[in-house]
């Protein structure tokens, strides 16, 4: 992991829906504080707490544009968490279609065990 | 949280959520119970094909398969990236069950992952279903959420973005 934040803030980060909402949203683009607050029926204050914790995880970046402080997400930390979920997802499929493989060649060896 | 599934059709496995902190993977071979269950602790067999995506190899398996044992498995690529796992194995039925525990170290360690795999007979093969246990609810929560909700999402824009 190069991006310099713990994996277990970033999964405590993703813990609540509400900034699960907010990351899905953003995966769509770039949004301001009040376009993020509209949905959910939330207090701008509210909506910037949550946003505080996603960007201490590394998961969301800020920029400035005048009065506003749009975010999006940051690339680096949604990469750490991808592989890391892509550890569980791409290697289980992977592996067990290597395992059907070596499966093919062993179980003959184990039946003439068992005979 | 809502029960999730995903099923693989091609590779035949499913993985879904069970209760507040538990993820359950089956997936059916066409070899009895007896050769996957050697293919999970056998060191040799393991670094075969326990290596995730192309390209990883497993340079380091270190596999005490009997209860209180310890393992660690090493896994590299050609560009020098490395990550392992350790874990302790907490009861073994051969060739019917396996209970560990594992954590991924990236280096940062993820939490506990309590594991129990099983390995029953269906029709001339095999059946196995792994039920991971997480800490709680959140830590499980988290683990889908980035993959199923936010992670998936996130490939799917870079995916349009690549089109």
């Amino acid at each position: 992991m190069s991006s310099g934040f713990s994996l277990n803030t970033s999964f405590a980060a993703l813990a609540d829906p509400t900034r699960r909402a907010i990351l899905s949203r953003l995966a769509r683009g770039e949004a301001t504080v009040m376009e993020l607050a509209k949905p959910f029926e939330m207090t701008q204050p509210a909506i910037s707490q949550h946003l505080k914790v996603l960007e201490e995880a590394g998961l969301i970046v800020q920029r400035v544009d005048g009065a506003k402080r749009p975010r999006r997400l940051a690339t680096a930390g949604i990469d750490a968490m991808d592989q890391w979920l892509a550890m569980l997802r791409k290697a289980l499929e992977k592996n067990y279609d290597r395992l059907d493989e070596v499966l093919a060649t062993m179980e003959p060896s184990i039946r003439r065990k068992k005979q | 949280m809502t029960t999730m599934t995903m099923t693989m059709t091609k590779t035949k496995m499913t993985l879904k959520t069970e209760g507040d902190t538990h993820i359950v993977v089956t997936r059916h071979f066409a070899a009895p119970p007896e050769a996957v269950y050697r293919a999970h602790t056998d060191p040799k067999i393991i670094q075969q094909w326990l290596l995730g995506p192309e390209g990883w190899t497993m340079p380091v398996c270190i596999n005490e398969a009997w209860p209180g044992g310890k393992f660690r498995y090493e896994w590299a690529n050609a560009k020098g990236a490395g990550f392992y796992i350790t874990g302790e194995y907490v009861e073994l039925q051969p060739p019917s069950k396996i209970v560990h525990i594992e954590r991924m170290h990236l280096p940062d360690p993820t939490p506990d992952n309590h594991v129990e795999t099983r390995f029953d007979p269906d029709g001339t093969g095999t059946l196995m279903t792994m039920r991971m246990t997480l800490p709680d609810a959140k830590t499980r929560a988290a683990m889908l959420a980035t993959g199923m909700e936010h992670g998936m999402e996130a490939s799917y824009v870079r995916l349009e973005k690549m089109i």
